[in-house]
């Protein structure tokens, strides 16, 4: 009774989605995920605590965004 | 065909991520660049003497270099958490594409800036102390990870005790679990209060209630887009010749 009622919908609402095999995932999760790292470390992190690039030019022109997206700037 | 499959979920958080980075930065021009010049303005009134000529001029940090770091920090996080939904996608529960992505997505808000924003919050200008940076910076990063691994490991306590304790109590049961070890971290990491002599309370409180608002931004708008693109992907409009879809796997292993 109370499952027919439940079944129902699962008509039109999209059904849970299959699993994708963390095989396929982790190529990707590997080289992609530390991209985006690097990239998240240069407009929160460089040229602050630690300095990859010399001089303050990165710091400077990602100043306010560092400032606005929490991350501690000086 | 499942790589793929992953290939296209994180082409499209990225896109989905640089979405949610264009409103977030509106929120930030219009709503929070007025406090930074607030508080610059504190700081040059209170400063004893300034070093020679810019660098990047206040007009460009506040335009092109806020557009910068926001949309990047946007893509970022938007390909990260694509990743983290293509492993998520039918193991966090009987949730489809759209509802799948926007939890995430409240998650990624809560453990990746809330909860570390709740020991470290952020700083306008003239707030903090240069001597510090270094600990500041690696204390706000292991924070991130502090809270991102306790919320997976709350996810997966819960899923487990769920078979024995039912949904509720297990849910009830993880969430003491998160509670508790992020309440150790609060603890016992140390702690900065520098806002100089005589900094205005109001404005540190706007302005970090503005830097919430990026992120509640960009993180909602991240969900609900993510969730559309990852939805036509997943579960296409015409149910026609779908015999390998994810219906043949619709329904799910009871846990």
């Amino acid at each position: 009774m109370a499952q027919s009622a439940v079944a129902q919908p699962t008509a039109t609402t999209p059904a849970v989605p299959a699993k994708l095999p963390i095989g396929a995932i982790a190529p990707w999760a590997v080289f992609f995920g530390i991209l985006m790292l690097v990239l998240l470390y240069f407009v929160g992190a460089e040229q602050g605590a630690t300095s990859l690039v010399s001089g303050e030019g990165v710091h400077e022109w990602v100043h306010d965004a560092r400032h606005l997206l929490g991350f501690p700037c000086h | 065909m499942n790589s793929v499959t992953v290939r296209n979920l994180l082409v499209r958080g990225m896109l989905a991520g640089l979405a949610a980075g264009v409103l977030a930065l509106v929120v930030s021009y219009f709503l929070a660049e007025p406090r930074v010049d607030e508080a610059i303005a504190f700081e040059e009134a209170h400063a004893h003497e300034h070093g020679g000529e810019e660098l990047v001029t206040r007009a460009m940090q506040s335009t092109g270099g806020l557009a910068t770091g926001i949309l990047v920090y946007g893509v970022a996080f938007g390909g990260i958490a694509a990743l983290a939904y293509c492993f998520a996608l039918g193991r966090i529960g009987r949730f489809g594409p759209r509802a799948s992505a926007l939890l995430l997505a409240a998650a990624g808000l809560f453990a990746v800036y809330v909860v570390p924003f709740l020991k470290y919050p952020a700083n306008p200008p003239a707030v903090g102390d240069p001597d510090t940076l270094n600990q500041r910076t690696a204390l706000f990063f292991l924070m991130i990870v502090l809270s991102v691994l306790l919320t997976v490991a709350a996810v997966i306590l819960g899923k487990r005790l769920a078979a024995r304790l039912g949904n509720w109590n297990a849910s009830v049961a993880a969430g003491a679990f998160f509670v508790l070890t992020v309440g150790l971290a609060y603890a016992f990491l140390p702690s900065f209060n520098e806002a100089p002599e005589g900094f205005p309370a109001t404005l540190l409180w706007q302005y970090r209630l503005a830097t919430l608002a990026i992120q509640a931004t960009l993180w909602t708008v991240y969900g609900l887009v993510f969730g559309v693109l990852a939805e036509r992907l997943l579960a296409p409009k015409p149910a026609t010749a779908e015999g390998k879809a994810p219906e043949a796997r619709a329904t799910p292993v009871a846990h």
